[in-house]
């Protein structure tokens, strides 16, 4: 690949594409939406689907972002890009950009067959998954991307049953699986590493999917100034990686580095703390298969 | 025009004063956020090195970068969620009780 500059955050654009927008303080998911606009600039036509960015960014009588943006129907994400991808072509606008942000909900569990269509047919997209790990615009309800032990309104914690009973979908391994032109996860706590994603993602010709994780501190029940490093522990305790997929091959770009943090993490969040030793052990076991599994096939 | 301003927005008092679809010119805004905050942030600017991680990381984009290499808070629209002076490395920020501060 060619050499490209790097954005950082002192070269980035001072233009704000995604601003006055209603969301929490401290989202992680409008801070992943904000920095993708910087990234891919004013050219760019954005779809998201139902679920917290379409809902703080498109207030009536506000329009939040500065380009091109539309919402989607919850399901058509993948369907809608492809379709925009073909009006700008057809319009002669191919120096432009469409992209998508939709939630966990919105990706892995209701927009997973719009999104596979998309990528099978190659279009020149970008599909932008914020991972905030449940259904959050409609109250918290758990999604194929809730973790394990997760209290949700439809995974609650009580006597008979620690929150989520079943692990995160593996979506990264099935976006891949499509042999897609670039995909890669990324977190709200590791910026640069992102902002080196989205630069990537808006060279590639073909489809390309980044997987954000972005906190949540109303769903999740922590303090909001803690969403940016809450954001970076759960890569270095190794409850999500940061990952590459280009060329057909998978590349792990950080290394777990502090799997003891584990416990203490999982219990700063009001969403865990009902965990007791014996779920965390499950949580602790899970990760480490997956590691192993991980460094062995991709390290 | 780096931030959409922001607009002046009449209420409509009829339903055919209400546009036929739900769509609006990009950057449209008509309320601001300040009044989110119990905490405000305020920065000493001997103290900031102009790393420019606080801007980065502020989901509102309501930090901006001066000419003498420093930041400002965009007052109108931080919701005051204290991530800028969490993350900031020098404790150039600090988070003040709203009516405490100047
Ligand atoms: C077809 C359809 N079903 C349900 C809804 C209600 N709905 C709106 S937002 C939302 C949750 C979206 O969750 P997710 O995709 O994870 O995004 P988040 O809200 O977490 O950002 C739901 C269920 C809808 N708008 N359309
Ligand atoms: S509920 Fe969570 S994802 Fe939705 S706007 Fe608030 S912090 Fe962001
Ligand atoms: S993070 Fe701190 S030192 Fe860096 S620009 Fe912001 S206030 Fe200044
Ligand atoms: S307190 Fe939050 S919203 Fe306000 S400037 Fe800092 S990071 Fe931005």
């Amino acid at each position: 690949m060619v050499d490209i500059k790097k954005i950082t955050a002192k070269n980035m654009t001072d233009k704000e594409f995604f601003f006055g927008h209603k969301a929490c303080a401290g989202c992680g998911g409008s801070l992943a939406v904000r920095l993708a606009m910087k990234v891919f600039g004013e050219k760019t036509f954005a779809a998201l689907p139902a679920g917290c960015m379409s809902a703080v960014g498109f207030i009536f009588p506000q329009m939040a972002f500065l380009n091109n943006a539309i919402i989607s129907t919850f399901p058509g994400t993948g369907s809608m890009l492809s379709g925009m991808r073909a009006g700008l072509d057809a319009l002669g606008f191919h120096d432009t950009h469409v992209v998508g942000f939709a939630g966990d909900g919105g990706t892995a569990d209701i927009g997973l067959q719009a999104l596979s269509g998309a990528i099978d047919r190659r279009d020149r997209i970008i599909y932008i998954c914020y991972d905030n790990e449940a259904y959050m615009n409609t109250g918290v309800q758990k999604s194929g991307l809730t973790p394990y032990g997760t209290k949700t309104t439809t995974s609650p914690a009580g006597k008979n049953l620690s929150g989520a009973v079943t692990h995160k979908k593996n979506l990264f391994e099935i976006i891949a699986a499509h042999d897609i032109a670039y995909a890669a996860t990324a977190s709200v706590g590791y910026p640069q590493d992102y902002l080196n994603k989205l630069s990537k993602a808006a060279r590639v010709k073909g489809t390309s999917y980044i997987h954000i994780y972005a906190t949540c501190p109303t769903g999740w029940g922590i303090s909001t100034e803690t969403s940016v490093s809450l954001a970076k522990e759960a890569v270095d305790c190794g409850l999500w990686y940061l990952a590459e997929y280009e060329n057909s091959t998978f590349k792990i770009n950080r290394k777990l580095t502090k799997p003891e943090l584990l416990k203490e993490h999982l219990l700063k969040q009001g969403r865990f703390k009902h965990l007791k030793d014996e779920d965390i052990k499950v949580i602790e076991s899970e990760r480490d298969r997956k590691w192993a599994q991980m460094m062995e096939k991709w390290g | 025009m780096l931030k959409p301003e922001i607009k002046n927005y009449v209420t409509p008092k009829h339903i055919r004063d209400y546009p036929t679809g739900p769509s609006f010119e990009a950057g449209h805004l008509v309320s601001i956020n300040a009044g989110w905050r119990t905490f405000k942030p305020v920065v000493d600017i001997n103290v900031c090195t102009g790393c420019y991680q606080c801007y980065l990381l502020c989901s509102d984009g309501a930090i901006s970068k001066t000419d003498n290499k420093k930041i400002e808070f965009d007052y109108s629209f931080c919701k005051g969620c204290g991530v800028c002076a969490h993350e900031c490395s020098f404790n150039a920020i600090s988070m003040v009780k709203e009516e405490l501060a100047k």
